[in-house]
């Protein structure tokens, strides 16, 4: 595919939030803190109920951007954890493009990738590199 | 700050990406990405973030962490990076994955005091010894409990 700096596919939603979710990313990826399904525990350790685990919501910005680039060309996905995401939260997720330059492999897009709540907070800023010319 | 935790690797472990746990990951994900649904007998990729679920197949023993003491309360998930050297696992691949502390490192936070950022990378090989990914994740302890 013809991947060119500044393009930007269509923004994807996810939510609101439920623990129901939370609890499905638990037994997918084997984080079984309580902190995110049990909301007695969050409330003793000081939060006002349980939150999603932020390789959740990794996972969501990593899915929004295989959808856009290929899931079989992706070479690297990274993430720095910034708000914690709690249950009715709207998440969107967007990306651009920001080089498309040669590596050994082929040609590599570079991409930014943010995951926002619906307060306009960051939940997760990414950045990936795709593999879209061999 | 412990830099002598630097290098210190954990026993080897086997990881079978399976089908099951492949569509189990894409769908937790409300993922509808054709590329991640296989029927029996195919091998579809893996998602970006699956080697997440290699905590299925490691002992404690398999973690650069056992037998280190570490005052988790104070420890953060701060970052996630995965590395893939060709096109990410695919269902019915058989990786080893041996997991090391590789650096150790301060930094000054922005309201004050010292955050410890330690890093640890698992990589993960193919029966033939190739390394085929990587998994970093960098965990930061800060001088007062986390929040």
């Amino acid at each position: 595919m013809t991947v060119a700096v500044g393009d930007s596919p269509k923004a994807a939603t996810f939510g609101p939030l439920t623990r129901e979710m939370f609890v499905r990313y638990a037994g997918a990826s084997g984080d079984f803190n309580p902190i995110h399904y049990d909301d007695g525990f969050a409330r003793s350790a000081g939060f006002p109920s349980v939150f999603s685990q932020g390789m959740h919501q990794a996972a969501l910005l990593a899915g929004f951007a295989a959808d856009w680039l290929g899931a079989d060309r992706v070479r690297r996905f990274a993430v720095r954890f910034r708000e914690q995401v709690w249950p009715d939260d709207v998440l969107t997720c967007t990306g651009k493009v920001v080089s498309v330059e040669a590596g050994s492999q082929g040609t590599i897009a570079t991409v930014e990738l943010l995951c926002t709540r619906q307060t306009g907070g960051v939940a997760i800023a990414g950045s990936a590199e795709f593999l879209v010319d061999e | 700050m412990d830099t002598s935790l630097e290098g210190r690797t954990a026993a080897p472990f086997t990881m079978v990406v399976e089908l099951g746990k492949v569509r189990e990951f894409a769908a937790a994900t409300k993922s509808t990405n054709p590329d991640y649904a296989g029927d029996p007998g195919d091998h579809p990729v893996s998602p970006g973030t699956f080697l997440m679920s290699a905590a299925f197949w490691q002992k404690p023993e398999n973690s650069p962490f056992f037998g280190v003491e570490l005052n988790w309360h104070r420890i953060l998930h701060g970052e996630q990076e995965f590395v893939f050297h060709g096109t990410p696992p695919r269902a019915g691949d058989v990786l080893t994955g041996v997991a090391r502390i590789d650096r150790v490192y301060e930094k000054a936070g922005k309201r004050g005091g010292t955050m410890t950022f330690t890093e640890s990378v698992t990589e993960f090989r193919n029966p033939a010894g190739e390394l085929v990914a990587e998994s970093r994740g960098t965990m930061i302890e800060t001088s007062q409990a986390a929040s």
